[in-house]
């Protein structure tokens, strides 16, 4: 046996030991989904479990290096844990910023100690983190933000206001853009954390159309930064942000995909509607329309193959998850929409049991925000014509 | 396999575009087009084409050839599409060696195609619609066979030097069982082949076997069995067809996006227009979500997967999509200039709807997805 193949067996063996049968059930709702944090009341005793047992071997990470807390583990082996995890329908361990977002600019732009002291909370699944990005007046022209932190010596003292902060009444830090010079736009913002019970930041959920209140308005009043928490160079944080909002439209990307597993959007249809004596979906112009989706979303599937295949070889363009950011999140709405016509009125119950609580008008609600978080699919647009086509700005 | 050409496939598809852009660019359809050449295409270009070894590369070794796979028949395909140039090596150097490969055919049909005297048609659609149905009978006669009823959409079929013709020996039509291919001369008795010109200025013959005689030797493979190699040919002609669609859709976008760099109105170049950015930018999404799933299908036919199947439709359906929209905003962001024989984008407009029909068109490919996953 090669190493990687014994590698495979190992680990097929390790997973169907230690992963709970609960957590090899699908995911129904952001609720439901394990996302650590200091507070670990919050979990559920499976979800502790699972996300303790990872976070030992440092598969909650897989991909990073050992002493920060990761798995060490090569590109191929990375693949075969994430197939292994595919074939029994094992959850994510632990979603995260921190892993998604915040790892990979502290992995390139942190210190050392910076590293030693962040990463490895976060792949232990210790500290949940929120981004502040966006404010009121900031959304899609990102660098126009306000929030000001002023160099007082030994901290930065924080004011101004966040909004569309994801948990950000769920977490414990914050990553975050400040304005640190007020006379130039992109070159006066720097990358600063801190600790969202540190005095003066409160946080006020905003109700959705879902029912849901994953985002926040968040608030700064004089809240004082301990100057080691900037991350890279002062006045050099939009390098780091723009950084991680490639890292963030890459995970976004992925929305596109159907999950391991058999196909629940097909499963749902035949079981609400039904099938003709053809065999064929009951609803022609349904089974149409799906069928199409499908040829897109396949087709998306192998996209994404080949993105990550290139990124892994430094072949990908620059602007590429741009495109797939627009791409996936775009098929992602689609694909909530026909969830909804295929569940027929089942899936409009607000509150029942033939809705999991309301896990479908819920999800397919929350996915409109998918083209609007992260960068809008119109400014994704932008960045394709741009920095791709080379077509001229206005 | 990571998803993207390797080495040897990079260096290929550099040659190929070289090649085909130099011998065989637009101009080179144009001036076909104008002399309203009875053939369609040219002779020599193809002599050429044998002569850059492109018309063996899925010919195996042993056989004369490169024994090189789907991926490298498609980087040639691309750059064939993206120039528009108008060849047999969809119909003869792929999906035709494909059928014949490992039979007692091969010995007698690859030299001529490995030296470009070859050129190969298939008849295989009995209707204007392409099925996964063989309607057309076979009866045994003698020590060989009687071929009765109309083929159409044969592709060179007037000036080819083989027709592969896809007949019933035995079953119903929808049924795999009793589909026998045969190699049939194209002079035969009692076969009328009329060429038809298409709106891409190709030619395609309609077909009527009128009770044509062919020895017991015509088969080629298994008589009743010909089902296997008739899906050998369809995968290997479908997944060529989405490469050189992708040239097509490519070509037709590389038009439209310099126009929309040059093209002033208003003062400014339009290309600057917001909404002109985000349809070429959604369009480039579409081409590249296409592409992938194309080298996808080639990967794994070329690996012998199974899953090469479902891959080979999501490839021709996704190229169908993009590369309609790709001609469509061509056209349509080129303005009134676009409408013009003069001006080559309608070119690209004609050659995209006939390989989207060629070996079934997007519905067809998103229907047999949806009945193998059973709705």
């Amino acid at each position: 046996m090669t190493d990687l193949e014994t590698f495979r067996s190992e680990t097929r063996a390790w997973l169907e030991e230690n992963c709970p049968p609960s957590m090899r059930e699908p995911v129904r709702s952001e609720k439901d989904a394990c996302w650590g944090g200091r507070d670990q009341s919050m979990l559920t005793p499976d979800q502790k479990l699972w996300m303790n047992r990872m976070a030992e071997r440092g598969w909650t990470v897989p991909d990073w290096p050992k002493e920060y807390g990761g798995g060490g583990l090569s590109p191929a082996e990375t693949k075969i844990l994430r197939e292994e995890m595919a074939r029994i329908r094992a959850r994510n361990p632990l979603n995260s910023f921190g892993i998604s977002m915040l790892g990979p600019a502290l992995l390139k732009y942190g210190t050392h100690e910076q590293k030693l002291e962040h990463l490895t909370k976060i792949a232990r699944g210790e500290i949940r983190w929120c981004q502040g990005y966006s404010e009121p007046n900031a959304g899609s022209d990102l660098a126009g933000l306000q929030t000001s932190a002023e160099d007082k010596g030994d901290h930065f003292l924080v004011n101004g206001q966040k909004v569309w902060t994801s948990y950000a009444d769920k977490a414990d830090w914050i990553f975050c853009l400040v304005r640190t010079d007020k006379t130039t736009k992109q070159g006066g913002i720097s990358f600063v954390l801190f600790d969202m019970a540190s005095e003066g930041v409160s946080t006020k959920p905003i109700l959705l159309i879902s029912g849901y209140s994953p985002f926040c308005e968040t608030f700064f009043d004089n809240v004082k930064v301990p100057k080691e928490n900037l991350i890279g160079e002062l006045n050099k944080g939009w390098d780091v942000a723009k950084y991680l909002l490639g890292h963030e439209r890459e995970m976004i990307s992925g929305m596109g995909l159907a999950g391991p597993g058999g196909n629940p959007l097909i499963e749902g249809a035949i079981a609400t509607i039904g099938l003709d004596d053809q065999g064929r979906l009951a609803d022609p112009l349904l089974r149409a329309e799906l069928a199409m989706f499908e040829v897109r979303a396949k087709a998306f599937g192998a996209m994404s193959e080949k993105f990550i295949d290139e990124l892994k070889a430094g072949q990908a363009h620059p602007a590429q998850p741009s495109m797939m950011k627009y791409y996936g999140t775009e098929l992602n709405k689609a694909r909530y929409e026909l969830i909804m016509a295929s569940g027929g009125s089942d899936a409009l119950e607000w509150e029942s049991d033939a809705s999991s609580k309301g896990a479908k008008p819920r999800a397919w609600l929350r996915t409109k925000a998918n083209s609007i978080e992260g960068g809008t699919s119109e400014v994704q647009l932008n960045i394709i014509a741009k920095r791709i086509l080379d077509l001229p700005s206005a | 396999m990571p998803l993207y050409l390797n080495d040897e496939q990079t260096m290929l598809r550099d040659t190929a575009k070289d090649f085909v852009a130099d011998a065989a660019p637009v101009s080179h359809l144009r001036a076909l087009r104008d002399a309203n050449d009875p053939a369609g295409f040219s002779r020599d270009l193809w002599k050429q084409f044998a002569e850059m070894g492109f018309t063996g590369i899925l010919i195996p070794e042993g056989d004369g050839g490169l024994g090189l796979g789907h991926v490298e028949a498609g980087v040639v395909l691309e750059e064939i599409g993206r120039n528009l140039s108008p060849s047999p090596f969809l119909t003869t150097a792929v999906a035709a060696v494909e059928a014949l490969k490992g039979t007692a055919h091969a010995a007698q049909h690859f030299p001529g195609i490995l030296t470009g005297e070859t050129v190969a048609a298939l008849a295989i659609d009995d209707g204007p619609k392409h099925r996964a149905t063989v309607a057309m009978q076979a009866e045994r006669a003698g020590n060989g066979f009687r071929l009765t009823g109309r083929k159409q959409f044969v592709t060179h079929g007037h000036v080819a030097d083989l027709l592969i013709v896809a007949a019933r020996t035995a079953g119903a039509a929808e049924e795999d069982d009793g589909i026998t291919l045969f190699a049939v001369p194209r002079d035969a008795a009692k076969l009328d082949v009329t060429p038809e010109r298409l709106a891409d200025s190709s030619i395609a013959a309609r077909m009527e076997f009128d009770g044509v005689e062919v020895d017991a030797d015509a088969v080629i493979g298994e008589v009743d069995g010909g089902a296997a190699n008739l899906k050998r040919l369809l995968a290997a002609g479908r997944t060529g067809a989405a490469a050189e669609m992708i040239g097509v859709g490519s070509g037709a976008m590389d038009m439209t996006v310099g126009y929309l760099k040059e093209r002033k109105q208003f003062g400014v170049t339009i290309g600057s227009f917001q909404a002109l950015q985000h349809r070429a930018a959604h369009l480039y999404s579409e081409l590249e979500v296409a592409r992938a799933a194309t080298l996808k299908a080639q990967q794994l036919l070329d690996a012998g997967d199974e899953r090469a199947v479902s891959a080979v439709s999501v490839a021709k359906a996704m190229t169908g999509l993009a590369t309609t929209l790709a001609v469509q905003e061509g056209i349509q962001m080129h303005g009134g200039i676009g409408m013009t024989d003069e001006y080559d984008i309608g070119f690209y407009m004609k050659r995209a709807r006939v390989l989207a029909e060629m070996f079934g068109d997007t519905n067809f490919h998103a229907d047999a997805l949806a009945k193998t996953a059973g709705y």
